[in-house]
């Protein structure tokens, strides 16, 4: 167990920087997971941690030591690949001894770290059985025992459910959490799935085109996303983000609606945010917005109604009740809590706070 | 079903047919070894199995061979034996190695390097047969088994099938082992080379007998006796005049030298073939 410590950390690739400093304190057994869309530099961050990656500039450090030149093998560190990597010609228990065979432990330290992990993972009927004769889900469970069994200081999963049908994805999320608890393991984790990585996370590093656009915990990144870009990648469905216009205490959407906003205050153009969730569905108008509804989408619990501001383009999506009665066309009367609303600038895409 | 079952049929005829073309010259070649030589000179030959199997081949073993070549049947198969391991095995040493440097290590030159031992796959033995000869002369490895088989180990083909196995290699495995803590050394030895065992037996099979039915550079680079292959003992055997040569005997010697190759195929089939059903990446 260890902290780990990111200092600045860049990463290019013939000259083209595709990591652009990125830096992070992760505290002794914190669970952290760095989220965003592909090609975002996840993977990439977390492969220089591994050592899998040359690190251009920075330093990475792993308990006391800068580890930014060390092997993978020097740097204490146990790795869970998307597609398990599992050596196909050995059993699982050979799997999972590997690591420490190379490391040298005496065979009975060996033979009860791989029974422990067996244990905990319920891989005991399998030990003698190869990769091939596995499913999906225990594959998963190996190559996570591969990990366990070191006892690293630092746990790095790269989007290790991703390769799993829904619901066994479900029950994997919540062992690797419990995992977790039992462990207390410092882990760092990539994942695109953003149910992963809120449910997961202790803190979130959301990641966007090489950057850090914002290290926090989950219920921050929700309830107060730094960037435009953060604000529309957490949350199902994606906040609604539109131009408007701050006005002493009112602001003007698009469609020439006018709705006050006081006791809050943001003058001249702004991307404002609001999510499917936040908005109130009135019966009578009243610094109401008037929505067309052009479809809906019943899910049981809830309904999403999918419409636009009336004359405009502008689609806004809510969040109605199960019970709703609302149907394409209609007219609906959206509230818009003044404390819910999210404001960032057109310029830069940060929060602006008001 | 009808049309099924004479398809079928038919498909069996042509396989057959094609399968006893190919096999015929063998058998005859095992037929005329157990004839005396007056049978074998007076056409036509029998096509089944003569009196003198016993005689033949008891003659051969027990010096008849050597009078003709000067050299034993068992020092013939002897050398032969161990030149074509030498060759079969050395190649996969040395292929081995080179794909494996090619494909896991970032090195400067490297796809020159490649590209080296690619052309080098254009230019037959014979082609370079004499610059070659000259080293060996330089190197005093004229009548050594060094001389046999060093020069044959290089091989291009071997070293590009393993490339392209090599190749399919998921970079994870790699990298995995690189987090488990494996170098270079151990990731060859616990996980490429078990990974790797069909084809080694593959490319195994295949220069072994390239190795066995070599004849023009042991012919060059051998002058004694001692140091002949089956091969070209046979050659030997067989003089210009048609009466003074022991047909018998060299038809012994040739089903001895068939016999050793086939049953590297057949061994190593069986092998290889469980390993194909095995492996899986």
């Amino acid at each position: 167990m260890a902290r780990i410590r990111l200092q600045d950390v860049r990463k290019s690739y013939a000259g083209q920087e595709v990591i652009h400093g990125i830096t992070i304190d992760i505290a002794n057994g914190e669970f952290v997971v760095i989220v965003g869309p592909s090609g975002c530099g996840k993977s990439t961050l977390l492969r220089m941690v591994a050592g899998l990656e040359e690190i251009t500039s920075g330093t990475v450090t792993i308990g006391d030591r800068v580890v930014n030149t060390l092997e993978p093998r020097e740097r204490d560190v146990a790795m869970v690949f998307q597609n398990y990597a599992l050596y196909p010609h050995m059993s699982v228990r050979q799997n999972m001894a590997y690591g420490l065979k190379i490391a040298r432990l005496p065979k009975a330290e060996i033979d009860q770290r791989v029974a422990r992990a067996a244990e905990i993972l319920e891989l005991q009927p399998y030990l003698d059985r190869k990769p091939r004769a596995l499913s999906g889900g225990q594959r998963q469970r190996v190559a996570m025992g591969r990990a366990l069994v070191r006892e690293p200081a630092a746990f790095l999963l790269d989007e290790p459910l991703s390769n799993l049908d829904a619901k066994l994805r479900v029950q994997m999320r919540l062992q690797i959490r419990d995992l977790h608890l039992r462990t207390g393991q410092t882990t760092l984790y990539v994942t695109h799935d953003q149910v992963e990585a809120m449910t997961l996370a202790d803190r979130l590093i959301v990641m966007e085109k090489g950057v850090a656009q914002q290290i926090a915990t989950p219920h921050e990144v929700y309830s107060a996303p730094a960037t435009e870009v953060v604000a529309g990648f957490i949350g199902s469905p994606a906040m609604n983000i539109f131009d408007a216009r701050g006005e002493a205490g009112s602001i003007l959407l698009p469609g020439g609606h006018r709705v006050t906003i006081a006791p809050r205050s943001v003058s001249g153009a702004v991307r404002l945010g609001l999510r499917p969730e936040d908005v109130e569905i009135r019966t009578a108008p009243g610094n109401t917005v008037p929505i067309v509804l052009r479809s809906v989408e019943w899910l049981g619990a809830d309904a999403f109604g999918y419409g636009v501001i009336e004359n405009s383009d502008t689609p806004v999506t809510l969040r109605l009740t199960g019970s709703t009665r609302a149907a394409r066309g209609d007219r609906l009367h959206a509230a818009l809590p003044a404390d819910r609303l999210h404001f960032f600038s057109p310029r830069d895409g940060r929060r602006v706070p008001a | 079903m009808a049309a099924g079952r004479l398809a079928r049929t038919m498909a069996h005829f042509w396989m057959i047919l094609g399968a006893l073309i190919v096999a015929f010259p063998i058998y005859y070649v095992f037929i005329a070894s157990t004839h005396s030589v007056q049978t074998i000179l007076r056409p036509p030959l029998p096509l089944l199995p003569g009196p003198e199997a016993a005689a033949n081949y008891g003659e051969a073993f027990s010096g008849g061979v050597a009078r003709i070549g000067g050299v034993s049947v068992w020092r013939l198969l002897g050398n032969t034996t161990l030149i074509a391991l030498g060759i079969a095995i050395g190649k996969i040493v040395i292929s081995m190695a080179s794909a494996y440097a090619i494909v896991f290590f970032r090195f400067p030159l490297r796809m020159a390097c490649f590209w080296l031992i690619f052309v080098t796959l254009m230019l037959p033995v014979e082609v370079r047969i004499q610059p070659t000869y000259k080293v060996m002369v330089d190197l005093g490895l004229i009548d050594t088994y060094g001389g046999l088989i060093l020069p044959l180990i290089a091989s291009a083909t071997a070293t590009l099938l393993f490339r392209q196995f090599f190749m399919t290699i998921p970079d994870e495995l790699l990298e995995a082992a690189r987090v488990d803590g494996a170098g270079p050394w151990r990731f060859f030895k616990d996980i490429l080379w078990p990974l790797s065992l069909t084809n080694v037996a593959a490319i195994f099979v295949i220069q072994f007998i390239y190795g066995w039915t070599q004849y023009l550079w042991p012919l060059l680079v051998t002058n004694s006796n001692e140091m002949n292959t089956i091969v070209i003992a046979l050659r030997k055997m067989i003089s210009f005049a048609d009466a003074d040569t022991p047909w018998n005997l060299v038809m012994v010697t040739s089903v001895l030298a068939i016999l050793p190759p086939i049953l590297v195929v057949v061994l190593m089939q069986r092998w290889f073939v469980k390993g194909l059903v095995e492996t899986e990446k």
